[in-house]
Order: structure tokens, then C-alpha cells, then sequence
């Protein structure tokens, strides 16, 4: 799956694109406690959190994060915005829940990370 | 300097933890401890969720440089993050001191207190003291230290109610897996 499509079946904004949308998307972890993301994420995968501060950024300097999907409506200050563009993370809003966002990804085929 | 998994003071708890397959390395380095080809120290201020975790990234952007392969620099990011973090969320502040040797990394945290009064209870997954300001930034699911001991090679710590904490770990570079 690529980002493209995540972002279509979320109905998401997109708040910076990284590199492109054309970048394939293998599995995804949802989670608003920082060391659950950093204890199951072992391979490229696409996070989906509440958590907008700036340590979610700093999470993707420690694992492979390809993107982060903001759920619920939240949305990161500018200076978050930022610091994903200096390291070139896509970010991407979602009015959706957690739950409901994630299990539209699973059911379109978008595994879960191996834990 | 780097002097590796020091005898602590008989008066102090400690916490060891050594992979299964790497005791004899650990106990190597701990008897005949190196010099390291390189040494980082960053401070890590009490409550600083800005600059918190910029230590760690330099760290892993330099063994990065150095050819480490990505499963190892996952481990050590993963673990220096855990620590500094706890540093900063759970401590007046410290530092953090990295040293890297050819075929593996130490990494040393120090705090200015208040230590940790009970240890084993710390490492149980779930356990966590953090307050509200830490747990509203995604922190506080007590699974930092179980993190750190599932990806070092060797951990140690040492701590006493109302003191200081020293945290350690030491990560070979060629993994055994
Ligand atoms: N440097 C430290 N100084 C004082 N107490 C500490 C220190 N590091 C850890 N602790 C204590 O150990 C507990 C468990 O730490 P651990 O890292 O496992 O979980 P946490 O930091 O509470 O949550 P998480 O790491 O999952 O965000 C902490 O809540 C705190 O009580
Ligand atoms: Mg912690």
C-alpha cells in the first residue's frame, strides 16, 4: 500500500509529504505511549498516534518511522511541522479515531508490524 | 575514564543484567576496559523535553557513520533514548557519557537524584512514578528500563533512595544473532 492510498482511505491532510506519496507503505503500529512505539517497532513502519509533540519527531531519529498519521483531529504546532521537514517525515492529519483509522488500514490489507 | 562496571559502594543497590551468550565478553571488558577511540558527554536537564533525546540521535548519527549495521544502531538508539529520557523525566538532571570502541559502544547516565529506592520494582514492565506533565507528553507506560534490558547486551544500575542513579550499558557491534 502506499501513502497515497492511506491518505485516501483516512481522509487525510496532508501536512508535509516527505519525499512523495508514491512510497510503499509495508505495515503500521498505533500507539500514544513512546516506549510501546520504540519496543514494537523493529522494521520501516507507519505510526499512528494522538501524540503530537515533538518527541514523536524525535522517535523517528531512534526507529524507521516512514510517516506519522495524527488521529482524532490533532494537529502539531509549526515547529513540529518543522522539525518532520528537516528530516524528511511525511506527516499527515486524520479526523478519524485511532481505532477506526486503524482498522480501515488493516482491513484494506496494511499489516501490523512485527513485534 | 571509562571505568566500565566499577565495584559500587557497598551501601548502594544494583541492578545487573547480562545477555545470555555474552557474559565472558562483558567480564573481559569489565577487567580489562579500553581506551576509547571516542567519548561523547552531553548534559541532560531535569524536565528539558526539548533538547531531551538529542544526546542519544548524535550518538546513533556517529556510530551511523561508522558502519554500524542498522539492527545494532536501532538497540543502542533505542536504549540511550529509554535512559535519557528517564533522566530528564524522573531526575534533578545529569549527563550522559558515551564510549566507543571499536566492536562495541558503553554508555554512562548520571543524575543529581533522587534515586531509585527499590530497583527490582522499577524493572517490572508497567511500573512507572512519572507525573502528569511527563505521562500527557506519550511517557509514563513503565517499560523504558524493561526496554533497555531487552536490547543491551549488558545493563547495570545502581542507585539508592535520596542519592544518585547511575545507569550503564554496554552493546557489541557484531551481533550474535
Ligand atoms: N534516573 C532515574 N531517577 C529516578 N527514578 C527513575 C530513574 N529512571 C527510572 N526511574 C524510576 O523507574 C520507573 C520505571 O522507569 P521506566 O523507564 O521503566 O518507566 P517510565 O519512565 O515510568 O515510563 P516509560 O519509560 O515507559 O515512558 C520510573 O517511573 C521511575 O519511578
Ligand atoms: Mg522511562
Amino acid at each position: 500500500m502506499t501513502l497515497q492510498e492511506i491518505v485516501e482511505i483516512l481522509e487525510g491532510e496532508v501536512l508535509f509529504a516527505g519525499s512523495g506519496l508514491d512510497v510503499e507503505v509495508p505495515c503500521a503500529f498505533a500507539s500514544d505511549l513512546i516506549s510501546d512505539i520504540l519496543m514494537c517497532t523493529k522494521e520501516p513502519t507507519l505510526l499512528l498516534t494522538g501524540l503530537t509533540n515533538n518527541q514523536v519527531i524525535r522517535l523517528s531519529d531512534m526507529i524507521d518511522i516512514i510517516a506519522v498519521i495524527f488521529v482524532r483531529g490533532k494537529r502539531p504546532l509549526d515547529e513540529i511541522t518543522e522539525m518532520a521537514m528537516e528530516r524528511g517525515l511525511p506527516l499527515i492529519c486524520t479526523d478519524l479515531t485511532m481505532y477506526r483509522s486503524s482498522g480501515l488500514l488493516y482491513g484494506a490489507g496494511l499489516r501490523s508490524c512485527k513485534i | 575514564m571509562a571505568r566500565a562496571f566499577a565495584a559500587a559502594r557497598s551501601d548502594m543497590a544494583e541492578y545487573l543484567h547480562i545477555q545470555s551468550g555474552r557474559e565472558q565478553a562483558v567480564r573481559d571488558f569489565i577487567e580489562k576496559p579500553p581506551e576509547a577511540d571516542v567519548s561523547l558527554d552531553s548534559p541532560i536537564p531535569e524536565k528539558d523535553f526539548n533538547s531531551a533525546g538529542k544526546g542519544s540521535a548524535e550518538v546513533k548519527n556517529l556510530l551511523k557513520r561508522l558502519g554500524v549495521n542498522p539492527e545494532v544502531l536501532r538497540r543502542v538508539a533505542v536504549s540511550a533514548y529509554e535512559a535519557e529520557i528517564n533522566v530528564a523525566a524522573h531526575s534533578q538532571g545529569g549527563e550522559m557519557l558515551s564510549h566507543i570502541y571499536p566492536d562495541m559502544i558503553h554508555v554512562v547516565f548520571n543524575d543529581e537524584g533522587p534515586g531509585i529506592a527499590d530497583i527490582e520494582q522499577a524493572m517490572v514492565p508497567g511500573y512507572s512514578t512519572a507525573d502528569e506533565m511527563v505521562r500527557e507528553l506519550g511517557f509514563g507506560a513503565g517499560l523504558g528500563l524493561p526496554n533497555i534490558k531487552k536490547n543491551a547486551d549488558a545493563l547495570r544500575i545502581r542507585s539508592e533512595a535520596n542519592g544518585k542513579t547511575q545507569l550503564e550499558f554496554l552493546i557489541f557491534f557484531n551481533s550474535d544473532e
